[in-house]
């Protein structure tokens, strides 16, 4: 039997996700399309944004697809690792800024 | 990377049957994903069928300097097959009658056909609006005896097409062996030393772009801008357009796929991004292929997989335009790579 966790495959069956609520699938593959497109940020720059934000989401499947997408975009590895640390700089960061909240109680509860 | 052919190490893909039971076997014989027929019968199009003739596509052999991986022609230094002088005049005959306004002399590496030089200034002559030579730029810079080629290729006004697939050192030397980024740069500076890919310039110089790997290539403007871009900042190089082309699963690239283990979700990405609409322009409907001992195909991949064309002309000593372009054109599951996205041909995108 197939792995029944993460699935590299169900990748693939993404767009099934319309067949067991129509409107609601339909809408958001939509908007999810035309977020991607040229816009005021380039499809390129957007790829890159996806993909620092599919490893703090630690989503597996979008890491595939992030890197398949920027290899198609011409991304170079060097481009996809920055955005990759300029991910986890961020997520690091808001881990560490919580640390004014504990300083702020331990010196509020201390004399 | 490889240094021989598939031929050469007597590779099972090296036998055109083989790559077409894996082409029609498999996902597709299971029924996950539809025959290319169907897709296109769907749509009103089966049989595919020719439009006007309009270009006249020779491989004039399949040795080459390269051995590049993704090669679907699984050309190489230890490929024999060459055009010889004798077919080329019977080729002579079709471009100084034929109705096509394009000829585009392929390979290998076209340049290695010991008589490449005379069959070039021979098919000048015969006045085509558009002579393209598909020139992998290492060529030039592999020998001195090659060194002239940027001023022959002017002197008879050539169309000059050539493959660079990235504007980086690593990715490019990847795909085609070590050496080649800085050859190709250096060889693309020296074209644009003689007038060609300048702005303005009658002497056309096109990038061929394709990828390096399991994947399909992006929207072909906005390579083509950060391919300029990147060119002209690091390289002050010129060129005129860029051609952004799908890998088909053939030869050498087909046994890539398969030892990456890359065929199925290949084959399903180009399923997913087929096109109807490209399905229209797709190159066979405009091109007659013609291969190094003068048979006639509805394409070069074709060619590569051994399927002549389905006509009662099929080679070029018989050739008669009109009989040819009624027939019916060869199709199997390497086509979705001519239909996904934008499309794709030797001249890029077809939407
Ligand atoms: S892709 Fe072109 S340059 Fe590379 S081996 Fe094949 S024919 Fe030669
Ligand atoms: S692979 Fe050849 S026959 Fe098939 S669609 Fe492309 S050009 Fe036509």
């Amino acid at each position: 039997m197939a792995n029944p966790y993460y699935d590299a495959a169900d990748l693939r069956k993404f767009g099934k996700i319309t067949e067991w609520s129509e409107e609601l699938g339909t809408k958001f593959f939509e908007y999810y399309g035309k977020v991607f497109e040229e816009g005021a940020l380039s499809a390129r720059e957007k790829s890159l944004i996806a993909l620092a934000v599919a490893h703090v989401v630690k989503c597996p499947y979008c890491i595939d697809a992030y890197t398949k997408d920027g290899l198609e975009k011409g991304i170079t590895k060097e481009e996809m690792m920055e955005a990759v640390h300029a991910g986890a700089a961020i997520e690091s960061g808001a881990t560490l800024v919580h640390g004014v909240q504990m300083m702020n109680k331990y010196n509020k509860l201390s004399m | 990377m490889a240094t021989k052919s598939l031929k050469a190490r007597d590779n099972e893909l090296a036998i055109n049957n083989k790559q077409l039971e894996i082409l029609n076997g498999g996902i597709f014989a299971e029924g996950e994903l539809p025959y290319f027929k169907d897709k296109i019968a769907d749509i009103g199009q089966f049989p595919l069928r020719p439009k006007k003739l309009e270009i006249l596509q020779i491989n004039v052999g399949y040795m080459c300097n390269q051995v590049c991986e993704h090669c679907h022609v699984d050309a190489g230094p230890d490929r024999k097959e060459i055009m010889t002088r004798d077919t080329m005049q019977l080729c002579l005959e079709v471009i100084r009658n034929t109705g096509a306004h394009t000829l585009d002399l392929t390979g290998g590496a076209p340049e290695m056909n010991p008589d490449f030089r005379w069959f070039v200034e021979e098919s000048a002559k015969a006045g085509i609006k558009d002579f393209i030579v598909r020139s992998n730029l290492t060529i030039i810079r592999a020998n001195k005896k090659y060194y002239d080629l940027p001023e022959f290729f002017k002197k008879h006004n050539i169309h000059v097409i050539s493959s660079m697939p990235h504007y980086t050192k690593g990715k490019t030397d990847k795909q085609r062996g070590d050496g080649v980024f800085d050859k190709s740069i250096k060889a693309l500076q020296e074209l644009n030393t003689v007038g060609y890919g300048m702005p303005n310039s009658e002497l056309r110089l096109d990038l061929v772009y394709n990828p390096s790997g399991a994947y399909l290539p992006g929207d072909q403007s906005a390579m083509e801008r950060d391919f300029k871009k990147a060119l002209k900042e690091d390289f002050n190089i010129d060129f005129h357009n860029l051609f952004a082309i799908t890998n088909l699963p053939i030869a050498r690239f087909l046994d890539y796929l398969i030892a990456s283990e890359n065929y199925e979700d290949y084959m399903y990405a180009l399923v997913e991004a087929y096109n109807p609409t490209a399905v229209e322009n797709v190159m066979c409907t405009n091109t007659i292929s013609i291969s190094w001992d003068g048979w006639l195909y509805d394409c070069d991949f074709n060619q590569m997989l051994g399927l002549k064309v389905a006509s009662s002309i099929k080679h070029i000593k018989d050739y008669n335009e009109d009989v040819l372009n009624d027939r019916n054109i060869i199709i199997s599951q390497h086509c979705y790579g001519c239909t996904a996205g934008a499309g794709s041909s030797c001249q890029g995108t077809v939407t």
